[in-house]
């Protein structure tokens, strides 16, 4: 009976870990898919040849990569509902996640734009693509594929980042684990379970951003160094 | 005022020697990541499969699993198995062994931004692999790669706090002593972010001024005037 009892407690522990889990990828998917959103204007701001504009992509990334992630996370909480936003904890994360990695992508970002030749963009012009279309077509694919890595790095440490959350009320993988932990004090067990999910979700966010750049990639020749 | 400032005589000393460390930690750390991360970059874009795997299960542990962990690995675990290293060797090695996953795939991303033709153009005038990589590589490499690295310095540098977790006594470390002892909490902890925040800036407006002067080749009139 007792080893009845101890497996459907652990098959549970199990299933409450993995919808952990599955929260944690979903709030940070959210989070990481609204930071490249944002990170697209931010970036542009910061390349524009208006001296006003630059200034606030600037403050922007100043702002998002100065102030630690807990700080804007709790700011996002418990502010916006002083407001009247009264929002609920897993979009609070999702917010809070991506307005910071934001700042992060934007700049990334912008390193793939700084090494596009400037003909390309005049050659563009000069066939009739208006301004929206060169970005769309021409600079914006080129800078992802010359980016892709660094972008990749930045949503691997949102991930890690978003075991932050549970600050804000989320049931993510790390707050769930310390639950379980509270329950049956096997530390050990546990958090490894917990540390192991994480490294897999990692890989496999890896494996994507690689076959992602492939894909960046097509037309291009292997660089022989 | 006059408590604060027999607070500021009691713990300035310590104050300072915290800041210290946590500037020599960030800094050579850092030189550690960069310097390896370039060759983990360099093999991954130029390496055969013996080389490439185990250097991409480099990457995928040290970017996969959270800096803490790697921590208490080396400090705690170490000795088990007869390694037994001081905590700020630990700090300098674990930021600098965890930056390297990160400061590779950022060269990764480099080396394969350079165009093709210009490396056999390279080829055929006679420069020897050293040469393209210092004279045509490296100037263009840098400008994808400075945005990418100041992002990563300065994770790098907020994450040193999490080094007074395995007792560095870095400045988070003194100042989470002082408060602890004093029962003051705002006012050190507010100085302690502004202070990382005022090094953050500096290290963003390093990054611009040295964007300015790597990117001079990018800008159509300098080229002309030149």
């Amino acid at each position: 009976m007792s080893v009845l009892l101890g497996t459907s407690a652990l098959s549970q522990s199990v299933a409450i870990l993995l919808i952990g889990a599955g929260t944690t990828i979903a709030v940070s998917l959210a989070g990481n898919a609204l930071g490249l959103l944002i990170a697209v204007p931010v970036c542009f701001l910061r390349l524009s040849q208006a001296r006003a504009a630059r200034a606030m992509g600037i403050a922007y990334v100043s702002f998002f990569r100065g102030v630690p992630l807990l700080v804007q996370l709790l700011i996002v909480y418990y502010f916006l509902p002083a407001l009247d936003l009264d929002l609920p904890p897993f979009m609070a994360a999702a917010i809070g996640l991506g307005v910071c990695t934001a700042a992060y992508q934007a700049e990334n970002l912008r390193g793939g734009f700084l090494i596009i030749p400037k003909g390309q963009n005049d050659a563009a012009r000069a066939f009739g693509y208006t301004r929206l279309q060169t970005r769309r077509c021409i600079l914006i694919p080129q800078a992802l594929r010359a980016a892709a890595p660094a972008i990749i790095n930045e949503m691997i440490l949102i991930l890690k980042a978003s075991s932050l959350v549970s600050v804000v009320g989320v049931e993510d993988l790390m707050r769930v684990s310390q639950n379980i932990v509270a329950r049956d004090l096997r530390p050990l067990r546990w958090y490894m379970a917990a540390a192991v999910i994480y490294l897999v979700i990692n890989l496999a966010l890896a494996l994507l951003g690689r076959a992602a750049e492939r894909r960046l990639s097509v037309g291009y020749a292997k660089v022989v160094l | 005022m006059s408590a604060d400032l027999s607070l500021m005589t009691t713990y300035g000393p310590q104050l300072i020697e915290g800041f210290r460390l946590t500037v020599l930690i960030w800094l050579s750390g850092s030189a550690l990541a960069v310097a390896l991360g370039f060759v983990l970059g360099l093999i991954l874009s130029v390496g055969g499969p013996a080389l490439t795997l185990p250097v991409r299960a480099y990457v995928e542990f040290f970017r996969g699993t959270p800096l803490l962990a790697q921590l208490f690995l080396a400090y705690y675990g170490g000795p088990s198995i007869g390694i037994t290293l001081d905590a700020v060797t630990v700090g300098v090695c674990g930021l600098g062994l965890y930056g390297a996953a990160y400061f590779a795939e950022i060269f990764r991303a480099g080396f394969a931004s350079i165009p093709e033709g210009q490396l056999e153009a390279a080829r055929s005038f006679g420069l020897s692999r050293r040469k393209r990589i210092r004279y045509i590589i490296l100037p263009q490499l840098l400008v994808l790669a400075v945005p990418a690295s100041v992002n990563l310095l300065i994770i790098l540098l907020k994450d040193t706090a999490i080094l007074s977790i395995v007792t560095v006594p870095e400045l988070t470390f003194q100042v989470t002593g002082m408060t602890l002892e004093t029962f003051t909490f705002v006012a050190p902890f507010a100085a302690l972010a502004a202070l990382y925040w005022a090094l953050t800036e500096l290290v963003a407006f390093l990054g611009r001024r040295a964007e300015l002067r790597l990117g001079v080749y990018l800008r159509p009139e300098v080229r002309a005037a030149g």
